[in-house]
């Protein structure tokens, strides 16, 4: 009976949404922003991905109270789980198939995830992809063989630097141009690897960012145990 | 019959998931269910927010070559949806962490059982009895208010 009336509810509820949406114009996006940016974006930034210069670019400040929340939540999921599980150095190792897909992805999910990063001022993609790659990449050999130590201290130093190159980066654009996290360094020719100024070093810290919080997080999940109350 | 328009298409994929979702969140008695329906919803809405700001004969908003060109769709809402699928995988971490935690202090999973015990844990800590029903019956020895003091010590 519950379940029904849930099942109807929903329906309603998708039903309505439907039809507000059905009045909408599809296709036709009434957003003037976004077609403001397209036209701007290759003069002002230099980024051959506009995607990229929306987000470290325009929202550039947005993108740094979203590394934040990263923050926030990588470290109150430490608060939770606070002590190592004292059986972790005794989880058994995964199957043949796991540990040789583990060895033969590393690398490549490596290569894969910092090609991504590097590119994501001129191709699809950029530092939160290419992060959660590296953060697979690492993750990948914690599942294939637990037993071994996760080394922690090191990605919480890479993971702070990151973080505070990127608050550096925004500082000195704050000092050199006026605004915080304004691009700088000049803008290079489109569409080459060193164009559009500091765009491609931010991202660089994104994803260091993005890859060691994400990995350490896993394996925190994976290591620790909740301490009782 | 003709095929139904593109629009109705991807919207009833959008408010589906986004439905699938709702559903599983109230329905759904076992945590790690929740959690996965939250990721579904998730799902739906950054969908929607894609749709929004899609364009026909629109291509990427990526340059290629120097060309910029005549037609892309809405940057902004692929960074939003970008960050947000970014945020939703840190949170979704976070939850079940928490869910961990709820499974270790509580053993169980299941949300009935976990309203229950943690009435009973916050009922005492507070120092107060448990909320009984007005329909319950009353004990045979003692009234309804005794037998709530005796919950209370």
């Amino acid at each position: 009976m519950r379940n029904a009336l849930s099942l109807l509810f929903i329906a309603g509820l998708a039903f309505l949404l439907f039809v507000i949406t059905a009045g909408l114009d599809f296709g036709a996006a009434p957003m003037l922003v976004g077609q403001g940016i397209n036209q701007a974006s290759p003069g002002q930034v230099g980024a051959a991905n506009i995607v990229t210069s929306v987000v470290l670019g325009y929202r550039a400040l947005d993108t740094l109270g979203e590394l934040a929340i990263l923050f926030a939540a990588a470290t109150a999921g430490g608060l939770m789980l606070g002590r190592p599980r004292a059986d972790a150095r005794h989880d058994p190792e995964a199957g043949f198939i796991l540990l040789a897909a583990a060895d033969l992805l590393f690398p490549l999910l490596l290569v894969v995830g910092l090609f991504i990063i590097v590119h994501g001022h001129l191709t699809p993609g950029g530092g939160f992809q290419g992060g959660v790659i590296l953060a697979a990449a690492f993750f990948l050999p914690l599942l294939a063989r637990p037993g071994t130590h996760f080394n922690h201290p090191g990605f919480a130093v890479v993971e702070g630097l990151a973080g505070a190159a990127f608050i550096v980066i925004g500082l000195l654009g704050l000092a050199r141009g006026g605004e915080f996290l304004m691009p700088l360094l000049g803008q290079g020719a489109m569409g080459s690897l060193l164009s559009a100024g500091t765009l491609p070093l931010l991202y660089i810290a994104v994803g260091l960012k993005v890859g060691t919080e994400l990995a350490g997080l896993m394996a925190h999940i994976a290591e620790y145990e909740a301490v009782d109350p | 019959m003709s095929p139904p328009d593109l629009g109705v298409i991807l919207f009833t994929a959008a408010f589906g998931l986004a439905g699938i979702g709702i559903l599983g969140i109230v329905i759904s008695a076992h945590l790690v269910r929740i959690v996965l329906s939250i990721v579904l919803l998730e799902t739906g809405a950054n969908l929607l927010l894609m749709l929004s700001g899609f364009r026909f004969d629109a291509v990427a908003p990526v340059i290629v070559d120097g060309v910029v060109p005549a037609s892309m769709v809405d940057p902004v809402p692929q960074a939003l949806v970008l960050t947000a699928i970014v945020i939703g995988v840190a949170v979704q971490a976070f939850m079940m962490t928490l869910v961990l935690r709820l499974r270790r202090v509580y053993g169980t999973l299941d949300i009935r059982e976990l309203r229950d015990l943690l009435e009973r844990d916050l009922a005492r800590e507070a120092g107060v009895g448990l909320p009984g029903s007005e329909n319950a019956p009353v004990p045979a020895t003692g009234s309804p208010a005794v037998a709530r003091g005796e919950g209370s010590s």
